[in-house]
């Protein structure tokens, strides 16, 4: 049995299992380190990442017998100790960046997180994770309502959007969030040259000082373009940041780099959303070489190269990045050598002053109709950990923000003590 | 009101062709735009034509639109500026966002050519082969809902999307069943995960085939294949109607009839009355007013026109055009435009001649809207979520380019009204019509015009004129048609 020292040694950081009173908060630490430098950088995997595959239970009999084809050999994880329920994990051999962190301490794997009759819609799911709520999912999303709280005037870059489209977490009733997807092309043009073109942009901004408040949806329009005009100067600073290591050539890599050059350049920016995709992986799944390897080599290499690159520029205790999906897959392969939409999955906090460790329990794959860690006649994992609560921990203790105002309830209770 | 009706049921129209349809009465207009199949599509003929908007093909290559994805994105541009059906086009668009389908996934599977074919092949291009699903939109369109569910789900670009070709009786796989439900008819809400394995069976066996000259990328095509073999020929049961008689249980049949389970399955689908509600209302918003909530009257009446007349779409068209809602002053300009119909729209309105499609095309996916690549099945986020910082910039941003571009026409065409900034300034607001601008805004733009003590000569013109065009193109305001 292989297990980490480090579990014991840190004392306190070892896994909690559901039904434990919220532990000591640490938002005096937060206030006193200086609120506003500190930013959270919340990545999505788009599609449903299959968990199972990320963080491995190498030992249970039925991962193998209930994934012929598309399980990961015991020989190959890359083995991270045994949680609290005395299940020995291991993450995806891709992962060799996100080990490092976690033996650093840096990484925190909370199992099974979720929700009472989980949504396996793609649509719905992102709505419910993106609103925090399971009723009303078409309104503001919680990233969205932090930004809310800010004292006005609120900066116009204190949220970043590495995507084209303004995702539901971000979604505000007074804050507008830029989609700045590449600092380099976030300029403005003109069909003439020198003065003229000042003439025109000095226009144009007045023209999109229009924002009536009988015309919500025509005000929202203009103020975005406001939005647009007033960072254009600002957002070409951080074209200009140099990063201390080479991030890798890919979008959600490159898309991290941003992110560091604007904690860099200091523009101020609170909430970084970043996302990647093709993680709906129905068929031909590839967990041992294929589309889901490389899936986790992306992630991986991307998220190790931020850390370091923040690292080596001493701003990795004014970070916090947590790393989500919209639910996990079904336990059994499909007949496809994949895996179709399933329920409870993990979450990962990491950051520079993040408490890290295995947390939650991990599901046990025994088709026993007593085993309480899965549900759907056995199929899905079920969820310990209300994903609310992790978003609690992170509103509370590192944004200094009122959780139970944002999210619209008391989700503190059961938060895994990641920080 | 004739503007409003030709960006809706078209994609607006340029100052020349707005003059033709003025000559028309606008029930004349309406009823020529619906009922298109009359009038001749020869504006494919017009590729190449230096009046008609440009393409640009690849190095060495000649224009290849059924093999190159690039210039089917060009070529599909081209139609929208220049059919004359545009509804017909409209309606490919609606439909495209609705079965939301993304080449690159079959691209990657099958190569380029043969996943371009899938997405929009022009059958004449190549002897015996199939249209793309696109195409099939063209066709299908705005007839009855039935056929285009049914031939939706043996598309062969859809078969590979949603891999139904891995969908076997040994093991399920529940991917289109599951859309079949959730978003190509009924909805969330209608349909239990019980249903989803049952659908999963249902169509089981849903298979392709490559035909043609196999050795040549370019030669060859995909089409649907039924696999007895794979089909799972046991009962499947619903916990909604599939019969008339409301039978919800699909009887055991053999295996070479199961083609049979999956066309009672989509008929039930067809004619559930929550499928009527949901297409009713997308149809709804996307037509007439995507800022209020729906009007249930015109919603319930096109629902029933669904259902009474055997799920033809046009009918329910026809219902929707004709509504006092459509026609109503409070829904004009209260659409948020697709990238494509922006794009388009500003086409007709500022110009198009010595422009290449291919010169949208990189903004286009800035905007959030590449053609044949929604970001996946559930299609584009529409209204709101089209509008985000770097969206509007390249809007504008593709303005500047479009209206520097056009400068010489510009600025020809302004010249009867040089005479003073406000002249000017009234003439390039009736041009590129918008919901309407405050004093304050107007203000800004006499003020831009006055920026240099104003002259009239043609070099300000050519300058102050397309930077005039770009400053509206670009507003807030015309992002609602």
């Amino acid at each position: 049995m292989n297990f980490s020292r480090r579990s014991f040694v840190k004392g306190g950081v070892t896994a909690f299992t559901f039904g434990f009173a919220a532990p000591q908060v640490l938002s005096d630490i937060a206030f006193a380190q200086g609120v506003p430098s500190r930013n959270l950088v919340v990545v999505y995997l788009s599609g449903g990442n299959d968990s199972l595959s990320t963080v491995i239970p190498y030992r249970d009999p039925f991962y193998i017998t209930r994934r012929p084809t598309i399980a990961i050999p015991a020989g190959s994880v890359l083995q991270i100790g045994t949680d609290a329920s005395g299940v020995e994990l291991g993450l995806h051999p891709q992962m060799t960046g996100m080990k490092s962190i976690f033996d650093s301490g840096r990484l925190a794997i909370v199992q099974r997180t979720g929700y009472a009759n989980q949504s396996r819609s793609h649509f719905t799911g992102f709505d419910i994770w993106g609103t925090a709520s399971t009723t009303n999912t078409s309104g503001t999303g919680w990233l969205g309502r932090y930004l809310d709280t800010l004292q006005s005037p609120v900066d116009p870059l204190v949220g970043w959007n590495t995507q084209r489209e303004t995702p539901r977490p971000l979604m505000a009733r007074l804050v507008g969030v830029p989609a700045i997807t590449s600092p380099a092309t976030y300029a403005f043009s003109s069909p003439n040259t020198g003065a003229e073109a000042g003439y025109e942009r000095t226009a144009q901004t007045r023209i999109s000082s229009h924002v009536p408040v009988d015309r919500p949806y025509l005000a929202f329009v203009n103020s975005t373009t406001q939005a647009a005009l007033g960072t254009l100067d600002r957002v070409a600073t951080v074209a200009a940041y140099r990063p201390a290591i080479t991030y890798p050539n890919n979008g959600f890599a490159q898309a991290l780099q941003a992110v560091a050059g604007a904690m860099n350049k200091q523009i101020g920016t609170k909430v970084f959303w970043v996302q990647t995709g093709g993680f709906d992986t129905h068929a031909s799944q590839g967990t041992n070489q294929g589309a889901y390897f490389n899936l986790m080599a992306t992630l991986s290499g991307g998220l190790k190269s931020f850390y370091d690159d923040l690292n080596a520029q001493g701003m990795l205790n004014n970070t916090v990045v947590i790393v989500y999906s919209e639910f996990g897959r079904r336990i059994s392969e499909n007949g496809s050598a994949g895996t179709d939409h399933g329920a409870a999955a993990n979450m990962m906090v990491l950051g520079g002053l993040v408490r890290g460790g295995i947390y939650g329990s991990a599901p046990n794959l025994n088709m026993d109709p007593q085993n309480p860690t899965l549900e759907n006649s056995n199929g899905d994992v079920k969820y310990e950990t209300d994903f609310r609560s992790v978003y609690a921990k992170v509103l509370d203790n590192w944004l200094g923000a009122s959780s139970v105002s944002i999210l619209g309830a008391d989700y503190r209770t059961g938060a895994p003590n990641v920080l | 009101m004739l503007e409003h009706i030709l960006r809706r049921m078209g994609f607006g129209a340029s100052p020349a062709e707005l003059a033709a349809w003025s000559a028309m009465p606008i029930e004349a207009v309406v009823d020529r735009l619906l009922n298109y199949e009359s009038l001749t599509t020869d504006h494919d003929s017009k590729i190449g034509d230096p009046n008609y908007l440009g393409i640009t093909t690849a190095t060495g290559q000649p224009f290849s639109p059924n093999t190159l994805i690039n210039d089917a994105r060009q070529r599909w541009l081209f139609r929208m500026t220049h059919s004359q059906r545009p509804l017909e086009e409209k309606m490919a668009l609606f439909w495209h966002n609705h079965f939301a389908t993304a080449y690159s996934k079959i691209a990657g599977a099958v190569g380029q050519e043969r996943a371009t074919r899938m997405m929009d092949n022009d059958p004449n291009s190549l002897p015996g082969s199939e249209p793309g699903q696109i195409q099939k939109l063209r066709q299908l369109g705005t007839g009855s809902f039935a056929t285009l569910l049914w031939e939706m789900a043996k598309d062969p670009a859809m078969v590979y999307w949603l891999d139904s070709l891995m969908n076997t009786r040994t093991r399920p796989q529940e991917n289109f069943g599951r859309e079949v439900m959730e978003l190509f008819s009924m909805g969330i809400g209608n349909y239990t995960e019980q249903d989803v394995y049952a659908a999963a069976r249902v169509f089981t066996g849903f298979n392709w085939q490559i035909n043609g000259d196999r050795a040549s990328t370019a030669g060859s095509w995909y089409s649907y294949r039924f696999v007895p073999g794979d089909h799972d020929p046991t009962a499947k049961t619903f916990t909604f109607a599939i019969y008339p008689d409301g039978g919800k249980t699909i009887p055991a049949r053999a295996a070479a009839q199961g083609e049979q389970d999956a066309l009672d399955f989509v008929l039930a689908l067809v004619r559930n009355p929550a499928t009527a509600q949901r297409l009713a209302t997308r149809l709804y918003k996307f037509f007439v007013n995507e800022t209020a909530n729906p009007d249930p009257v015109v919603v319930n009446l096109m629902a029933n026109t669904y259902l009474s007349n055997n799920y033809n779409i046009k009918a329910v068209l026809r219902a929707l055009f004709n509504s006092a809602q459509f026609r109503d002053q409070a829904s004009y300009f209260q659409h948020y435009s697709w990238p494509a119909e922006f794009v388009v729209r500003s086409f007709k309105e500022v110009g198009w001649t010595g422009f290449s499609a291919n010169n949208a095309l990189t903004p286009m996916s800035n905007m959030g809207q590449q053609m044949y690549e929604p970001p996946d099945v559930n299609g584009w986020e529409l209204g709101p979520g089209w509008i985000s910082t770097s969206g509007m910039l390249t809007r504008m941003n593709f303005a500047s380019t479009l209206a520097g571009n056009q400068r010489f026409n510009l600025a020809r065409d302004a010249q009867p009204y040089r005479q003073t900034p406000e002249r000017l300034l009234d003439y390039a607001l009736a041009r590129f019509r918008t919901m309407g601008f405050t004093t304050t805004q107007t203000q800004a733009m006499t003020d831009y015009l006055r920026s240099t003590a104003w002259t009239g000569s043609d070099a300000q013109l050519q300058q102050r004129v397309p930077g005039l065009t770009r400053l509206i193109v670009g507003a807030g305001e015309y992002v609602f048609n």
